[in-house]
């Protein structure tokens, strides 16, 4: 076993310990990175950066200052802004942009002593489930059981791929409409979006801003606790970031849920949903009912509306937020011809740099919100929006304290399969992740056992509002029942 | 909802992408699914019901209207696809 397998836990331990350097575990995660190119995770590598980083946290651990993160390289999701590093949201429209600023989140990780081993693949704008829209090319699962290459999910599939293949120890990923929890599913990992307004958006590329959490992906559920607290905080940058004392997410960890309430929400059981997926969601139930749970069946009667609500809404504020992308004051600009005027630059500029479903989407934003149609879509959908979220406010008003379900409608599907689809199937993969983002609430996806082709399949907790680390919790009594230990067998 | 070629060209438009006159029919194919699929959202009674403007309950904090940050355009300028004398260059906008 090599360093780069182990958890943050663990290698934390080691370099407290000084059983090992800061800079040796980094080492060994550029090797691992670098014979990880099949993959197509990392996009944009900074080991010079990370070695710097590992020198100054072996400063901080030999003098005792030494936070949870210090010295653990991670990998960071393309759409943090890095300080002089490319990030460009996986879109040719930020071809060659290096912001001259660092995002909060990134910042903050810095500050803990975390070592960045470079910047890693995803959907384009974080607009996709399958990491098929990147301007890099696909990112591709670690995990394999035939001659196809299997997607690791989307938007954050960069990040998933590379935790589930050991490249690093953890990752950041952003979650709008399940981006952190679906890949988590596909790849064997652990993924949470913390509640909204928990971290901070500043610096972070904006896809639909009501509904873009930061988070964690990681190899365990105290890995997941550790790095969530390393995230969070109110920031005077974001306006709409909490202003709230962070709790101890670690020590909310006791594995003790006896007395709790679960609730099952109905609405989940949807028609056609594979027997392997309702097994499993059977077999979690009795494993917190095992642990001294109560579980009781919910309803979240506007659980339907919640796809359509949001291929409304996020369509809608992308469409705002991506106006900013106009070839004037960074990334791509179009070559243009004699006699073109500005709109002509700002037309082909965004048709160059903008992908297939980038444009289909600012395009469905730009008609929900033009003049005679703003009330019939927009304002509709904010207000099943908000009948949404008042379903999960009378479910825990009600005293429940975890809501369980699936993942994800399957386990992960072959690149390309999907191409030919009407978009609106590839939209089903979130069905279980987007409502939370609606609701703005917490939730986290555990690995909980394969499917019978060997690949992993995940389950979904969903917390009370600022309640991460109660969800934390249940999510490790989960994950110890479990007893999820698989790897993908190493072919790249 | 079915969105004809006109409405997807005027739609393109006013999201300032240029899509070549061939490739419209499949767009207002692909829009017109779309919207079929959000109108599910007209079988909700919404009636009395608020428009979301806020996930979390709470007030958009203010600041104090000075000048917090500033005196960096050459850090600004410094991305930008074609940057002159301290400025942003676009094509000609006035005639």
């Amino acid at each position: 076993m090599t360093a780069n397998t182990l958890t943050i836990d663990a290698a934390r331990t080691a370099l407290r310990k000084r059983e090992m350097t800061a800079v040796e575990l980094t080492e060994t995660c550029i090797a691992a990175m670098n014979t990880g190119d099949a993959l197509n995770a990392f996009v944009h590598k900074t080991p010079e950066i990370a070695l710097e980083q590992a020198r100054a946290a072996d400063a901080r651990l030999a003098a005792g200052d030494a936070p949870d993160l210090c010295g653990i390289p991670l990998g960071i999701k393309d759409l943090f802004c890095t300080k002089g590093v490319p990030s460009q949201a996986a879109s040719n429209i930020l071809a060659g942009f290096k912001p001259e600023y660092e995002s909060t989140v990134t910042s903050k990780l810095f500050d803990a002593g975390a070592v960045m081993l470079g910047k890693l693949n995803m959907d384009e704008f974080a607009m996709g489930s399958s990491n098929e829209t990147s301007c890099y090319g696909d990112a591709i699962n670690p995990w394999k059981i035939d001659d196809r290459n299997l997607t690791p999910g989307g938007s954050s599939g960069g990040s998933a791929a590379a935790v589930a293949a050991d490249l690093c120890l953890a990752a950041t990923g952003t979650d709008t409409g399940g981006s952190i929890r679906q890949p988590a599913a596909f790849t064997g990992i652990v993924g949470i979006k913390p509640t909204y307004g928990r971290v901070s958006r500043w610096g972070t590329i904006a896809y639909a801003s009501s509904l873009d959490q930061a988070g964690p992906m990681t190899k365990s559920v105290r890995d997941a606790a550790i790095f969530l607290q390393a995230m969070s905080g109110h920031d005077a940058k974001d306006s709409t970031s909490a202003e709230l004392a962070v709790p101890d997410f670690e020590a909310a960890l006791t594995g003790d849920i006896r007395g709790k309430k679960i609730g099952i929400p109905r609405e989940y059981r949807m028609d056609g949903m594979p027997a392997q997926i309702e097994a499993l969601w059977a077999k979690g139930t009795d494993m917190l009912r095992d642990a001294g749970a109560t579980i009781v069946d919910i309803t979240l009667p506007h659980t339907k509306y919640a796809l359509p609500a949001y291929y409304v809404i996020a369509p809608a504020e992308a469409s705002s937020n991506l106006a900013r992308y106009d070839g004037v004051r960074y990334g791509h600009r179009a070559r243009l011809d004699a006699g073109d005027g500005i709109v002509d630059m700002y037309e082909k500029t965004r048709a160059e740099g903008f992908g297939k479903e980038v444009q289909r989407r600012v395009m469905v934003g730009t008609y929900v919100l033009s003049a005679g149609f703003y009330d019939a879509y927009y304002n509709r959908a904010r207000r099943v929006r908000t009948l949404i979220k008042r379903d999960f406010d009378t479910v825990f008003a009600d005293g429940v304290d975890a809501i369980l379900t699936p993942a994800t409608p399957s386990a992960a599907f072959g690149l390309g399969e999907m191409k030919s689809a009407d978009p609106v199937q590839m939209y089903l993969n979130d069905v279980f992740t987007i409502t939370v983002n609606l609701a703005g609430l917490p939730g986290i996806s555990v690995p909980v056992g394969l499917d019978a082709s060997g690949l992993p399949l995940g389950l979904q907790l969903i917390g009370r509002p600022w309640e991460e680390g109660d969800l934390l919790n249940h999510a490790y009594v989960l994950e110890r029942a479990a007893g999820f230990v698989a790897k993908p067998a190493k072919w790249w | 909802m079915s969105i004809d070629i006109e409405t997807a060209r005027k739609v393109a438009h006013l999201a300032r992408i240029r899509v070549a006159d061939d490739d419209l029919p499949a767009l207002a194919g692909e829009l017109s699914n779309i919207l079929t699929f959000m109108e599910q959202l007209n079988e909700v009674d919404v009636d009395g019901i608020e428009p979301m403007a806020s996930v979390t309950p709470m007030r958009l904090r203010r600041r104090a209207d000075v000048v917090t940050e500033g005196e960096m355009a050459e850090s600004i300028l410094k991305n930008a696809p074609d940057a002159r004398e301290g400025f942003f260059a676009v094509p000609k906008v006035v005639e």
